[in-house]
């Protein structure tokens, strides 16, 4: 008898994730952040070059993060707020990726980008318990890691140290760079890391800052045991820069013969409009529950993970 | 030759990697959440054995390496080449030269099937069984009623490996070999 109708997750694992869940919400209810619910399904999908919507013929997108919808509640005069909800992204499976996946996702008003790094901290404390953590800019990362200077941005010099640890097929400067980030991150001999400091290219939707004359996106990474648990900004409002990154975007998918994808002009309109000061921040709440269970992947905790072949 | 993408990647996989072949051993998808989708696999290369890693950028590929398994019979050698049967009615005879055979001519005995992988159908690698029966042509004389000691003395095979045996082994006895580790099982009853 074939076992595929049984779930990837053990039932008293299911039921643990239940009581992280309930903490989860605890944690922002004792904080007074409002929990909202916005839709899964949208119109208008994300230009990010490295993420790809699942399309619904007829309707638009599985939404890939509610950031676009969640900030337009903030432009509308929404207190800080969190979403806990199923997040999709298109031919992200493996050990930690599903393509349906469950993100927290939240934002807070009239706080730094270091004291959203704070919460993000205690939130993990609270959840998997505590443990020190450091803090270091990408520049820092790469420089302790391999001697590379980010900010001299020598390409041959990157592309060199790339291949040294093991990448086949680069095509560019940033290939190499999200490859030896992430390698440098898997080297780190500490348990809990926040990189900041991101180059400006890399700023997604994060505000940027000169630093010794050098641009920078006030952005974070959350890196607990070696994986990524979440991604934070201090938010852009800025709505000619926002199309500018966007037409970027664009103009780097069609190079690398990716579909083109439209502007959601209703994200544009609330952006112009004016959206509050705030920072906000995304976790795969999957991943962080599996570590808090001492579980080796995503299918550990999940009901009916997608079976890799 | 076929080739294989990112997205097919599994274990057991044979392809080329800078040229040689190698077998897939675990393929893991990894990507940073506002970045660039990988693949880091770690490879067995079947001719050296090392173990290699390396990362691909995701909707890579790699090429299919024509690598197969059979089972052969060894015959013998002359001291250059090492040749074998094949198993099915051709009786056909293969020759494998000393970097295919490896360590293997230590315990290769005669008439034992072995699994030879043939990489474009050259014979690449030699995996005896993992018990053969070889026998003893030079060790110390044997002390004889001494079996409860446990003490060792070097005993030379007829492939000239030495190994580790009883000091009751006399020479022209036949030893029950693990070529797994190179160790001594038993004396056979043959």
């Amino acid at each position: 008898m074939s076992k595929a109708w049984q779930p990837t997750a053990d039932v008293d694992s299911l039921v643990k994730r239940a009581e992280l869940l309930d903490r989860t919400r605890a944690y922002f209810r004792d904080r007074d952040i409002v929990e909202v619910q916005t839709s899964t399904l949208d119109q208008y999908g994300v230009t990010d070059v490295a993420i790809e919507n699942v399309e619904v013929p007829g309707f638009g997108y599985l939404q890939t993060s509610p950031e676009y919808q969640m900030k337009r509640l903030l432009a509308a005069g929404m207190p800080s707020c969190f979403q806990i909800g199923p997040a999709f992204r298109a031919g992200e499976v493996g050990r930690w990726h599903n393509t349906e996946f469950t993100m927290l996702e939240w934002y807070e008003l009239g706080v730094t980008l270091d004291q959203l790094m704070a919460n993000v901290a205690a939130l993990t404390d609270y959840l998997v318990g505590s443990q020190p953590v450091v803090t270091k800019t990408v520049a820092e990362l790469l420089n302790d890691t391999f001697k590379l200077d980010l900010h001299e941005q020598n390409e041959a010099h990157f592309i060199d140290t790339a291949t040294e640890e093991g990448l086949r097929g680069i095509r560019d400067f940033t290939d190499a760079l999200d490859f030896l980030v992430s390698s440098a991150v898997a080297k780190l001999d500490v348990e809990r890391v926040f990189l900041t400091e991101y180059p400006s290219d890399q700023a997604a939707l994060a505000r940027t800052v000169r630093r010794d004359n050098v641009e920078v996106a006030l952005r974070f990474e959350f890196v607990v045991n070696g994986l990524e648990i979440a991604n934070g900004y201090d938010e852009l409002r800025d709505v000619v820069e926002f199309r500018r990154r966007c037409d970027s975007d664009n103009i780097r998918r069609e190079r690398l013969g990716l579909k083109p994808k439209p502007i959601d002009p209703n994200f544009e309109a609330a952006m112009a409009n004016g959206l509050p000061e705030c920072c906000g921040v995304a976790v795969g709440l999957d991943r962080l529950f599996a570590i808090a269970m001492g579980k080796p992947a995503l299918s550990d905790v999940l009901a009916f993970a997608t079976r890799v072949e | 030759m076929a080739s294989y993408s990112t997205n097919e990647f599994r274990p057991g996989l044979k392809v080329l990697l800078e040229g040689d072949p190698c077998v897939m051993m675990e393929s893991e998808f990894v990507k940073p959440g506002k970045g660039q989708a990988f693949t880091r696999v770690k490879f067995r290369n079947l001719i050296t054995g090392r173990v290699w890693e390396r990362t691909l950028r995701s909707g890579e590929s790699m090429e299919a390496a024509d690598v197969v398994e059979r089972d052969l019979d060894y015959l013998y050698s002359d001291g250059d080449l090492w040749y074998f049967m094949t198993t099915d009615d051709n009786y056909d005879q293969i020759a494998a030269d000393a970097n295919a055979v490896g360590d293997a001519k230590d315990f290769l005995a005669e008439q034992a099937r072995c699994q030879i992988t043939f990489w474009n159908n050259n014979p690449i690698s030699v995996t005896p069984p993992n018990f053969v029966n070889l026998a003893v042509t030079e060790t110390d004389p044997g002390l004889r009623g001494d079996t409860a000691q446990g003490g060792t003395k070097p005993a030379t095979l007829e492939t000239g490996a030495v190994i580790n045996v009883p000091l009751f082994i006399e020479i022209g006895d036949v030893l029950r070999v693990d070529t797994r580790t190179g160790e001594y099982v038993s004396r056979s009853k043959q």
